[in-house]
């Protein structure tokens, strides 16, 4: 058994372990006819050269981070603050409000991508940052609002009743007692919001139309495409390593949040 | 006493205003969501349904069309033979899935030492985005660089290198097989946490009654695993009817707008020929079409197993 799964785990990491071995080729070898198994010699020459499309890889990790970044922090705020309130108040169509934010779950984003569109236009947040994870913030909310709803669902109310007995004020509550305790929900809906916001695709390639303004998978499509001129393989397996290394180093830190996640969903949804 | 008494009593003088105020509170906890979702989910949505009527150019003035666009849908041999092909994609490519996913389940679930770390590996592909795998398996399948043709070279299954991307029936099984390596993790581990719900109380009794190991995988395990298999095919077949990512950066689309997928088709339409009410009415047209699909898949596979 042991040695079907060693087989597997290789052919699983094979892809991946080949394209860093290929960034880290010289340029010439990582486009070589046919290509080499093992490099002959370790340099960063391709980094370099992938340094050299558009306005420098530094300015597309910077994209890329930075809506990963507001979609993290936006999604992470407006789905504790609604998950506290669908956990602990009642109040006039509550479980309407609730399946009303839940309904994005069902709709796929795809079909809503053309209004959205010109939504941006409209309000000059197309080709900009802000305008993009605000589109990644609305179709991470469905999940990060049941996250967190579940997340406060299981925190004993004995901690609140002693909380406001101490005289807590309800914002304090919050603050100062349910975050500490929500810790693990909120990692888990911050893992996700980064991850999908860092590896979308069609959203980006749809909103961010200026080159400068390009998330790190719409770089890569343009290197590949061959709008840069002929296609440099290495560059382009250093722009693929550069891309999903961060998710795969998050994931292997992260694991356990990130299969909360998907567990909490195949149970209750 | 008096000490007792005066709390309790302070609190039911301030009830009706403290579950009102409560009710407020709880209110505006919710707001900020709420009015997110109503300005970039709902309004979209009804846009969505409003533009379909018309015909909307990207700059100057809509006209109404009624139920025109629509009428165009249903006499678009495009339209359908996109939706066709998203439909081949997606019976060609969730049996794998499954049948994968449900051995590396059976894999993982086993109780060996340091299975685990199996787990995570299957696992990593699901993390990386889907546009950054297909680019990388451009490269793999590329005939001139791409080590998968020099390593079948080497053990000499193939006498020249096959041009994967370029042929449909080729790209097919190309795009399958990538499918498959970055999104069978993920079927893995719902079916897997629908295997440690079954209680072991179930197998062993089986075990004593003389069951073998694939009559307890057949009997007992798979009816068990109904609802876990009803979840997660919804989920992939849904994922594979939404197909972009990988034809439009593998085979553009190509060759002959053979491998266009339904959404790539209102992506042409919105974004390269800025037909957007007709993109709009192909979006309501599709996302009608995966409302059914799902109540089907669920009614097929409804489960009213208790244990």
């Amino acid at each position: 058994m042991y040695v079907v799964g060693i087989v597997l785990a290789v052919l699983f990491l094979f892809p991946i372990f080949w394209s860093t071995l290929t960034s880290l080729k010289s340029p010439a070898e990582a486009s070589a006819v046919p290509p080499t198994y093992l490099p002959s010699v370790l340099t960063f020459e391709n980094y370099v050269k992938l340094n050299q499309y558009g306005a420098g890889i530094a300015r597309y990790i910077f994209n890329s981070a930075g809506v990963a970044l507001i979609t993290v922090l936006g999604t992470v705020v407006l789905s504790t603050l609604a998950g506290y309130g669908f956990s602990r108040f009642r109040f006039p169509a509550s479980n309407l409000l609730f399946l009303m934010l839940l309904a994005a779950l069902m709709i796929p984003f795809q079909s809503i991508l053309t209004p959205l569109f010109l939504l941006m236009s409209a309000v000059k947040l197309q080709n900009s940052l802000i305008g993009l994870a605000l589109v990644y913030i609305t179709f991470q909310l469905p999940f990060g609002v049941f996250m967190m709803r579940n997340t406060f669902d299981v925190v004993p109310r004995e901690i609140e009743e002693a909380a406001l007995l101490d005289g807590c004020s309800t914002w304090q509550m919050l603050t100062r007692v349910m975050l500490v305790l929500v810790r693990p929900g909120i990692i888990t809906v911050a893992v996700y919001a980064f991850l999908n916001s860092w590896n979308e695709f069609l959203a980006a390639l749809i909103l961010m139309t200026q080159e400068v303004n390009f998330t790190l998978p719409i770089l890569l499509t343009s290197v590949r495409s061959g709008y840069y001129g002929a296609i440099d393989w290495g560059a382009l397996q250093a722009g693929i390593t550069v891309t999903i290394l961060p998710c795969i180093v998050l994931f292997l830190f992260l694991q356990r949040y990130y299969m909360q996640g998907l567990m909490g969903g195949a149970v209750k949804g | 006493m008096a000490a007792v008494f005066t709390p309790t009593k302070a609190a039911r003088r301030g009830m009706g205003t403290l579950s009102q105020r409560r009710m407020v509170a709880g209110f505006l906890f919710v707001l900020p969501a709420v009015l997110f979702t109503v300005a970039m989910f709902i309004f979209p949505l009804l846009m969505t349904g409003w533009m379909s009527l018309h015909n909307w150019p990207l700059l100057g003035q809509a006209t109404f069309l009624g139920i025109q666009n629509y009428v165009a849908m249903v006499q678009d041999s495009q339209f359908w033979a996109s939706l066709w092909f998203t439909t081949q994609y997606t019976l060609l490519v969730t049996p794998p899935i499954f049948i994968l996913a449900f051995l590396l389940a059976l894999l993982v679930n086993s109780a060996l030492r340091g299975i685990g770390i199996f787990r995570t590996i299957y696992f990593i592909p699901v993390v990386i985005g889907l546009g950054t795998s297909s680019l990388l398996w451009v490269w793999l399948l590329n005939d001139r660089v791409g080590i998968l043709n020099g390593i079948l070279l080497d053990l000499g299954w193939i006498q020249q290198p096959v041009i994967w991307l370029v042929d449909k029936n080729l790209a097919m099984t190309a795009i399958v097989v990538s499918i498959v390596w970055k999104t069978v993790g993920f079927s893995m581990i719902l079916l897997l946490a629908g295997m440690q719900a079954v209680p072991d109380e179930l197998y062993q009794a089986a075990e004593v009654d003389g069951a073998s190991y694939w009559q307890r995988l057949w009997y007992i395990l798979l009816p068990l695993l109904r609802s876990t298999f009803a979840l997660a095919l919804v989920l992939s077949v849904i994922g594979s009817y939404l197909a972009f990512d990988q034809f439009y950066i593998m085979t553009r689309g190509g060759p002959q707008n053979q491998t266009i997928t339904a959404v790539y088709w209102i992506f042409n339409n919105s974004f390269t020929y800025y037909k957007l009410g007709y993109g709009a009415a192909l979006s309501i047209g599709l996302l009608v079409i995966l409302g059914l699909l799902s109540v089907l898949q669920l009614r097929v596979l409804r489960d009213d197993t208790t244990y």
